[in-house]
């Protein structure tokens, strides 16, 4: 079949779970196999860079990229798989907000170096050593990518035309997204797949009267598989995520995690859950509402579980000396790897 | 920073850093205060953009996210005292969400004070123009909150101004 369409799987900073959902579509990955070619997927095929680099511009059809961008080498792949690819899906809540991998972005860089390779009880590190960017041994030069200050979704790096929500995306909407490619009935570019109003929306939970007493992790309580999360004093993401999840994790009696971002029209979705958790307080006694709020432990993690990319405030500031030190070492690994023309393989 | 001097510091010496700060104001109480402070001929400092709202429980914490994020030092939210919101219950949502949000600022490196709530009475024009010399004072001590500016300069490093401009580097 000559007009076979081209597909490209690429994976970023994430964890692979949007790989494994892909195959999780079980026999309808053959219909998948027979409508389109696969140029590139890492974590399945033996493809290299440079068969990608050889092919012409805006030759493949869809490129679904998973992961946020955390580093130059990301950064590199995916502008490249922009240049040749005639569409983008921004796949799984890491490519479309940041996801898990952005927390990080409440730490610096140095925090983060600090922690992973001087700190954490399982490293042995007499000498000190950090990631450089370019290293000189014995038989040459090494090249690691750049580590970023910062941890990007996709449409912050290059644009995107569509979004698959959820961590992973579920395999009803990896074939609905398939289908309507293959079909050619595309929504408007910029469309998320999914719902467009909230989980409570879908969830079949009973709901009656929003007033708790106490917050509880859902680990410290036997929770009511039929009554609403927020009404147990269970902190569910529920009010201020999109839905079109089929309210997986509800009826595996788990709260709602908010990992398909916020509802249309919810700018910032951890102050969307922030207005909606504080509010179910039921004290109008001024220190009794202090005692309660502070039961939730925090909360940064719990309202940016996977939106910290898309929030307004998307990273901890820095202090100026902190953020100066991090631009100058920055601007001086950008301007090492720069040197022999980064990143040709 | 300095583009908001008085002009009061003397020519030659590095002006005075003057803070942002945003007021969101409920139209029953704090604002009518403000109004008196007015009337009244009370001196305060004039670092506060005021925002008249209907009530605080309308100020949502998206609100208070994106005026930090767009170059406010702090940002104040004052209305009626517990027991007189003009909506019954209006300001105790304002105070639960001021509260959590207090507990979430510190992880994202904001100072608490960065954020106040006040309960002032539309007779106390006095308290108000306190309650904002006390911020104002406050706010000099922290120094700027460095927003959007620093925060642009420390994640940028990677990405040309062209590609911020034009290639959907967002971080506004």
């Amino acid at each position: 079949m000559a007009d076979k369409l081209k597909f490209a799987f690429y994976w970023n900073a994430s964890c692979g779970g949007c790989e494994i959902a892909v195959l999780d579509i079980n026999e309808k990955i053959l219909d998948v196999a027979a409508l389109a070619d696969i140029v590139l997927w890492p974590v399945a095929l033996d493809f290299k860079y440079h068969h990608v680099q050889a092919l012409p511009d805006n030759s493949i059809d869809v490129s679904f990229i998973n992961g946020s961008i955390r580093n130059s080498e990301q950064k590199e792949i995916v502008e490249l798989l922009r240049q040749k690819s005639k569409v983008v899906v921004a796949f799984g809540s890491c490519a479309h907000l940041g996801g898990i991998p952005a927390l990080a972005n409440l730490r610096s860089r140095a925090e983060i170096f600090e922690r992973a390779y001087r700190e954490t009880p399982s490293t042995v590190n007499p000498e000190n050593v950090l990631p450089q960017p370019r290293t000189r041994v014995a038989e040459g030069e090494l090249e690691l990518p750049v580590f970023f200050d910062h941890v990007y979704r996709l449409d912050e790096v290059i644009p995107v035309e569509y979004y698959v929500p959820g961590c992973p995306p579920t395999p009803k909407m990896i074939v609905e997204a398939v289908t309507a490619i293959a079909e050619g009935k595309l929504p408007p570019v910029g469309s998320v797949f999914g719902g467009t109003t909230t989980v409570c929306d879908s969830c079949r939970r009973t709901k009656e009267e929003k007033k708790v007493k106490a917050f509880h992790r859902i680990h410290e309580v036997e929770a009511d598989p039929e009554r609403c999360f927020l009404e147990q004093g269970i902190i569910c993401a529920g009010p201020a995520t999109r839905d079109g999840c089929g309210t997986l994790c509800l009826n595996a009696n788990m709260p709602c995690r908010g990992c398909f971002g916020p509802p249309d029209g919810v700018a910032d979705q951890g102050a969307r859950l922030l207005s909606a958790l504080a509010t179910l307080v039921d004290s109008k006694d001024l220190d009794e509402i202090q005692g309660l709020i502070d039961q939730v432990v925090d909360p940064a993690g719990y309202f940016y579980r996977f939106g910290m990319s898309s929030s307004l405030l998307k990273h901890k500031v820095l202090r100026p000396e902190e953020a100066g030190a991090q631009q100058a070492e920055t601007k001086a690994q950008v301007a090492a790897a720069g040197q022999e023309g980064r990143g040709a393989r | 920073m300095s583009e908001l001097t008085t002009g009061s510091a003397p020519a030659g010496s590095p002006p005075e850093y003057e803070p942002k700060i945003i007021g969101f104001l409920c139209n029953w109480c704090a604002y009518t205060a403000a109004d008196l402070a007015g009337i009244a001929r009370i001196k305060y400092p004039d670092n506060i953009r005021i925002v008249r709202v209907m009530c605080t429980g309308r100020v949502e914490p998206t609100f208070v996210l994106k005026a930090l994020s767009a170059g406010a030092d702090a940002v104040l939210v004052a209305g009626c005292h517990p027991g007189g919101c003009h909506y019954q219950e209006g300001n105790y949502k304002a105070y639960k969400r001021t509260l959590l949000l207090q507990n979430m600022l510190p992880q994202f490196g904001i100072e608490k004070e960065r954020f106040r709530l006040e309960f002032v009475a539309s007779s106390e024009g006095e308290k108000f123009a306190r309650v904002v010399g006390e911020m104002v004072a406050k706010i000099k001590e922290l120094g700027p909150l460095s927003g959007a500016g620093v925060r642009l300069a420390a994640l940028d490093g990677f990405f040309t101004e062209k590609e911020r401009i034009e290639g959907g580097v967002n971080l506004g």
